[in-house]
């Protein structure tokens, strides 16, 4: 197992930037996650790292070992693959067998690393078997398989458990963290999936056109969004966020928007007269029993998701969610009051938190 | 029109193209089988006698295994060379960037289209200057550089259909970029290959221009140029010109049959998933 350190990664297709000086590092048996959505460079990433894809600048060391030169055989690297990659015409053994064998090692220590391996991840009455007469989410395990059959030093999962249905992703995905936990491996893993990455990850990487955003552990990464791309991104109903500015009130600070204000807390005062942004996450509204920071509100749309409810009102012409209990029983088109807590307010300047 | 007078129309029109190419092919086959009044009997008899005096004349009088033996020689040669060739060259440009792939592509498909009598001064030339005319590889050199194009055509077809994750997980697995060719790709595209290797193989085994000009030597003749040579001053052998051309092709149709399971069979299913 090993480290592994990036420094200024970049990278261009003709005139596109795909990646831009990308700093990043990861420590040794750290699970890290790289998040974003589609096209933002997560997954030209890995492929620099594994040396599928060449950089144009910057490098990639592993162990303190800049492997740059070094072509992907030689990278001691693996790589499960969002399409799963199993080589169609040998069975389950071999394909775990492979990289072994490529490598120049004794059958038998083959063998045995292979049923190590089988019965790590139960797959031990499927090795005679060919890739096509394997269900989803086995193949999804012998892919896991032939990474793990070789103990390198990083493992590079590239959207691993988006070929598989709802249901077998949550159950693998508990099963990656228990594997994670038994064999301390360094990995690194892409998804565009926030639950994925909030659950898997020791740290998450934010990216976004390129750019990393932010890197952090998943509750700063939802609790202290560094900007308005990671507050929207992350959190499921997303973050409402709405435009304004701070001005001076006889109370002291307050926000003001378009169609309504809030009195906010712990506001340089520099930001007076400044157009700032204002985020407010659907739990952190209740329905008001008359407390500070009152809105009145018109209910649009009530959804049910069964474990809680979303409401979503309209405050003049921007629309708020907000969560309520499953019980609490709302109509649409009814006048309600929403209290919001002023330290639960995520306030940015310019598109970063302030 | 209905269903019926369309499905009608459409098997007439199967029953006359089969018909058409297959109407001469039969008549040989009879002819192979008569003896020799039956063959210029007028008016002609349908029905050979079943005869095999015109093939046991074609191995004794004119030694047909020895021109059968040269033309296995050169068509599996040129074959041989041509799918080693066509698969790098195939692989290289499925993968490389479309644009420029598509420009050497084009620039080789414009290398078919010279007709044999264009080249075949230069050709000739050539061999004589390297001293290989009557040799094997003098008739495989031209048979490899015509048949290869469209080779490379196929196999680039075929090999940009392969995901190019499988040779990233070869790759990352411990291959280099030609071992990820020939234990991951090849094996994949074994349809592609024997569909490239079957037409090479069909042209290098019926080539008669250039077979006739190279080979002058009866010891280095291939089948085509040894049949049309039966034919003495005064008279024509047809019997015998028809038993050597049933020799001839019976080993193309059976090879056509045998893979042609193998030409259909995609064998990349469960690469990926679905």
């Amino acid at each position: 197992m090993a480290s592994l350190t990036l420094k200024g990664i970049t990278k261009r297709f003709g005139n596109t930037i795909a990646l831009s000086n990308i700093d990043l590092s990861v420590d040794d048996g750290e699970f890290c996650v790289l998040l974003g959505p589609s096209g933002c460079g997560k997954s030209t990433l890995l492929q620099i790292i594994s040396g599928l894809t060449v950089q144009d600048e910057g490098s990639v060391i592993l162990d303190n070992e800049l492997v740059d030169h070094l072509s992907p055989r030689d990278r001691d690297v693996a790589m499960v693959f969002q399409s799963y990659a199993l080589y169609p015409h040998m069975t389950v053994a071999q394909n775990l067998a492979f990289g072994l064998r490529m490598r120049g090692i004794p059958k038998d220590i083959i063998d045995k690393n292979i049923m190590d391996t089988a019965n790590l991840l139960g797959i031990q009455d499927l090795l005679k078997r060919r890739p096509k007469e394997l269900s989803g989410g086995q193949r999804q395990r012998v892919a896991m398989g032939r990474a793990l059959v070789r103990r390198p030093k990083l493992f590079l999962l590239d959207e691993p458990l988006s070929n598989l249905d709802a249901m077998l992703r949550i159950s693998v995905r508990l099963e990656l963290m228990r594997l994670h936990k038994q064999i301390q491996g360094t990995i690194l893993y892409v998804t565009h999936d926030q639950v994925e990455a909030m659950t898997l990850g020791d740290k998450v990487v934010v990216m976004k056109a390129g750019n990393i955003h932010q890197i952090d552990r998943p509750e700063v990464i939802y609790n202290r969004p560094a900007d308005t791309f990671v507050a929207s991104f992350i959190g499921s109903p997303a973050m409402n966020i709405f435009k304004g500015k701070i001005v001076a009130d006889k109370k002291g600070l307050m926000f003001k928007g378009e169609d309504f204000s809030l009195n906010v807390k712990n506001i340089p005062s520099n930001l007076k007269n400044k157009p700032v942004e204002i985020g407010i996450r659907p739990e952190d509204i209740e329905i008001s029993t008359g407390a500070e920071n009152e809105l009145k509100t018109k209910i649009e749309i009530v959804s049910n998701v069964g474990s809680e409810k979303y409401i979503y009102a309209r405050i003049g012409s921007a629309t708020l969610t907000a969560r309520t209990k499953k019980d609490d029983n709302f109509k649409s088109g009814k006048d309600i009051l929403l209290s919001i807590n002023p330290s639960t307010l995520h306030i940015f300047y310019n598109g970063k938190r302030v | 029109m209905g269903k019926l007078p369309n499905k009608i129309l459409f098997i007439l029109g199967v029953f006359l193209a089969a018909a058409f190419s297959l109407a001469p092919f039969l008549w040989f086959v009879s002819a192979a089988f008569k003896d020799q009044t039956q063959i210029t009997a007028i008016p002609p008899e349908w029905l050979p006698s079943f005869s095999v005096e015109a093939f046991s004349s074609t191995v004794t009088q004119h030694g047909i295994f020895h021109y059968l033996w040269n033309s296995v020689i050169v068509a599996g040669g040129a074959t041989l060379v041509t799918i080693i060739l066509g698969a790098l060259a195939g692989y290289a440009l499925a993968r490389l960037s479309r644009g420029w792939a598509q420009i050497t592509l084009m620039g080789i498909l414009a290398c078919a289209m010279f007709p044999q009598i264009a080249i075949v001064g230069p050709v000739w030339r050539f061999l004589k200057f390297m001293g290989w005319l009557n040799t094997y590889q003098g008739l495989i050199l031209p048979y490899v550089a015509l048949t290869l194009p469209l080779a490379i055509w196929i196999l680039a077809v075929f090999f940009r259909e392969m995901p190019e994750e499988l040779e990233s997980a070869a790759l990352v697995d411990g291959c280099t970029r030609l071992g990820s060719l020939v234990r991951v790709i090849i094996p994949l595209s074994a349809p592609g290959l024997f569909t490239a290797a079957i037409l090479t193989f069909i042209y290098a085994w019926n080539e008669f221009f250039l077979a006739l000009l190279i080979m002058t030597d009866p010891a280095r003749q291939t089948m085509p140029v040894g049949i049309a040579l039966f034919q003495g001053e005064h008279t024509i052998p047809w019997g015998e010109i028809a038993a050597a051309s049933l020799i001839t092709t019976a080993p193309l149709i059976f090879m056509v049959l045998l893979f042609q399971r193998r030409i259909v069979t995609g064998l990349s299913a469960g690469a990926i998933k679905g």
